[in-house]
């Protein structure tokens, strides 16, 4: 027997006698999905159990090194975890922004001392983390944000404003853009820093939006202290962690824009009718969600693409910014097409008549899609500067 | 499949693009178009091409072709389509080598296929009988009189009408006008008593003609496949004409785009490069990122054709339909942002949207296509 049908038979042996029948599961709502966290919000007891046997063996982040709490599996070993618990339908055990963006990050920047002490609490769900990147007057343009980072010898003193914080309500820790130096350029003078959110200098005040209530957050910081140790990468230099991290976010969200169970051509022929030859009763609408399905298998081809491409050795670079931009402006003609198939009806806000469920809340929600992590005409700057090398204005 | 070129792909590719730069440019098309050529494209270069190979070069080793597949095919055509290289490439190669291959008998198979692969022959598909691609509307007709059939009917917009020494002509042997059913395929010799052909030059200086066929009398051992029964297989190689066409499609539109982007760096106005601005980086950008998805469609339909995928028809007319309104734009685009340049004749970039737009409406166009992806994905 090879090496990896045997760790594949231990793993199924290990995930049918741990994993508790509840985590089999599928997920329902958001709060299935653990977070972990010193407050965190659980539908269902076992998800700490589950959280803790996992992070136990390390399969909480399972290709992190050993060393630092991941469980040290190489990629085959990695699919084959995914695979044997995808085939008893067991949830992931944990999901937060340490593993997705703060833990590459420091993998990447961060000194030996700060993997060893951020990285296993991140396996182990212990503390949940929070960006600190948009300020009020630092959206598209990021690079010109103004939260002060004052050098107090051992600590910095953080003042200042951070906005469209996602659950800083419900996080322990940031990682943070501030300024420790106004003396150069915009892009010079940023520092990545961390710091604890539980202490006087921080507030945190939720955001409403048009789509009712969501994870954002404004974040205001009255002398908040942050420990030198915690300083990632050099001072002044954040800029390169910022942008490494933006890549990876704006990969993450691009995946909104991923292709539906049923399409909704053939929604539309149940609700709106056919003629004859079966072809949707309103040509109008047929050539707009035609051409919305064409575009959207187009989009999945270029992404399977440029997977086969990265596997292939290849880097990704500036296409990451044509999948941003294509993706979520996808998603809002999904949710525009959305309204005109499903009717008036869709647009129903709350009460028993609707069974819509959320369309009108979704086509709200995705309008922001094409400006959080960067706006679409944020994201055509880059291709064209970047990719085609037009000049600047 | 992965979708990404192999090493043998990637020479394939690097070759082509090496010997069309040198050998059959734009300019070289606007020497053809300016000195009347009759068949539209240079026997020299074609003799080359075939000696090369490319004649065979989605024909099977077994019936004397390279065996590359259409994916090696697409990416040559991709190469075709950044230089207008004009030649029987895609009447021959892509269209009637694929019908053969789709309805011949091994026979055929064996003497036709080993022929086109040669370069020996010239092959063209006579199907078209109105302004629009209707393939099932077609009625000319093909009665059996003794071992023979007795062929009538007129057709158009053939290409390669005047270079090709025969035609498949598709005729119907029973049922009416939109049935599938009674559909034929036949190989007509050119030179048959009773066939003539009517030369027309089209907007993108490609010889295309109307074929005639008044009593035309053709054995019945040139029919291909069964009499009636050529739908099935006639349909499947007109998918891989359109995949083919929106491979070529691509490397033209990408080429405009390129040379686009390339005037945008260069020509001043207001005191500074007009790539500096924003209205039209967007419209570059975003231009970008469509052929991005034109290349990952083609590359996904020429694989469907390799594989023998049953979802080959939904991705031809996907593959086809988004070339056509991608093209349309980078080809026009690439005349507004020229500017007044780009409306004279003795620029380039206009030959990109005259051949565009022919090839756009080579077996079914932007809304023909459309039209059957959205029928095909069940609404």
């Amino acid at each position: 027997m090879s090496d990896l049908e045997q760790f594949r038979q231990e793993t199924r042996a290990w995930l049918e006698e741990n994993c508790p029948p509840s985590m089999r599961e599928p997920v329902k709502s958001f709060e299935d999905i653990y977070n972990g966290g010193r407050r965190p919000e659980i539908s269902h007891p076992d998800q700490v159990l589950w959280c803790e046997r996992m992070a136990a063996r390390g399969w909480t982040v399972p290709h992190w090194p050993r060393e630092y709490g991941g469980g040290g599996l190489d990629k085959q070993q990695v699919k084959v975890l995914n695979q044997e618990m995808a085939r008893i339908g067991a949830r992931r055990a944990l999901d937060s922004f340490g593993i997705s963006m703060l833990g590459p990050a420091l993998l990447e920047f961060g000194n030996e001392e700060q993997k060893k002490e951020h990285l296993p609490k991140i396996c182990r769900g212990e503390i949940r983390w929070c960006q600190g990147y948009s300020e009020p007057n630092a959206g598209s343009d990021l690079a010109s944000l103004a939260t002060k980072a004052e050098d107090q010898g051992d600590h910095y003193l953080i003042n200042g404003q951070k906005i469209w914080t996602s659950y800083a309500d419900k996080a322990d820790w940031i990682f943070c853009l501030v300024r420790t130096d106004n003396s150069g350029s915009k892009h010079e003078g940023i520092s990545f820093v961390l710091f604890d959110m539980d202490q006087p200098g921080v507030t945190v005040k939720p955001i409403r939006l048009i789509s009712g209530s969501s994870p954002f957050c404004e974040t205001f910081f009255d002398n908040a202290v942050a420990d030198k140790k915690n300083l990632v990468g050099e001072e002044g230099k954040g800029w390169t962690i910022a942008k490494y991290l933006l890549t990876h976010e704006r990969e993450m969200i691009s995946s909104f824009g991923a292709a539906p169970k049923k399409s909704l051509g053939q929604h539309a022929g149940e609700i709106v009718g056919t003629d004859a030859s079966g072809r949707l009763a309103n040509g109008v609408l047929r050539q707009d969600l035609a051409q919305y399905q064409l575009d959207t298998l187009a989009f999945g081809a270029t992404m399977a693409r440029v997977g086969d491409e990265v596997k292939s050795g290849k880097g990704l670079g500036a296409a990451s910014s044509i999948f941003k931009y294509y993706g979520t402006e996808l998603n809002k003609r999904r949710n525009e097409l959305n309204l005109a198939v499903f009717g008036e009806q869709a647009l129903g806000w709350e009460g028993e008549a609707y069974d819509d469920g959320t369309l009108s809340r979704d086509w709200l929600r995705s309008k922001g899609n094409s400006i959080e992590g960067g706006t679409s005409e944020v994201q055509l700057n880059i291709v064209a500067k970047r990719v085609l090398g037009l000049p600047d204005a | 499949m992965a979708l990404v070129l192999n090493e043998e792909q990637v020479m394939l590719k690097d070759a082509a693009a090496g010997f069309l730069a040198e050998k059959a440019t734009v300019a070289h098309q606007r020497e053809l178009r300016d000195s009347g050529s009759e068949r539209g494209f240079d026997d020299a270069v074609w003799g080359e091409m075939a000696a090369m190979g490319w004649a065979g070069i989605a024909i099977p080793e077994a019936f004397g072709g390279l065996g590359y597949g259409y994916t090696g095919l697409g990416l040559v055509l991709e190469q075709v389509g950044r230089n207008l290289s004009a030649s029987p490439l895609q009447s021959t190669v892509l269209v009637a080598a694929s019908v053969i291959a789709e309805l011949g008998s091994q026979a055929q198979k064996e003497s036709l296929l080993a022929a086109i692969a040669a370069g020996d022959k010239l092959v063209s598909l006579a199907l078209q009988e109105g302004r629009h691609h209707a393939p099932l509307h077609t009625a000319t007709s093909a009665s059996a009189e003794g071992d023979d059939y007795i062929l009538h009917g007129n057709k158009v917009l053939v290409a390669d009408a005047v270079a090709a020494d025969s035609f498949i002509v598709v005729a119907r042997t029973a049922g009416e006008p939109g049935e599938a059913e009674g559909l034929s395929a036949f190989l007509v010799d050119a030179g048959s008593a009773g066939l003539s052909v009517d030369r027309r030059s089209m907007v993108d200086a490609r010889s295309a003609g109307a074929v005639a066929l008044d009593g035309v009398r053709v054995p019945a051992a040139n029919l291909l496949g069964t009499p009636g029964a050529a739908w099935t297989g006639l349909e499947r190689a007109l998918d891989i004409a359109n995949v083919g066409l929106a491979a070529e499609l691509l490397g033209l539109s990408c080429e405009a785009f390129e040379r686009t982007v390339a005037y945008l760096q260069e020509r001043k106005q207001f005191g500074r490069v007009i790539g500096s601005f924003q209205g039209l980086q967007h419209r570059a950008a975003d231009l970008f990122a469509e052929l991005e998805l034109c290349r990952s469609i083609v590359l996904q339909a020429l694989h469907a054709i390799d594989e023998g995928s049953d979802r080959l028809p939904l991705l031809a007319s996907a593959a086809k339909a988004k070339l056509c309104q991608v093209a349309q734009r980078a080809t026009s685009e690439g005349i507004q942002m020229h500017g007044g340049i780009g409306m004279t004749d003795e620029h380039e970039i206009g030959f990109f949207i005259k051949r565009a737009r022919v090839a756009q409406h080579t077996f079914g166009d932007y809304n023909y296509h459309l039209d059957r992806f959205a029928q095909l994905s069940g609404f």
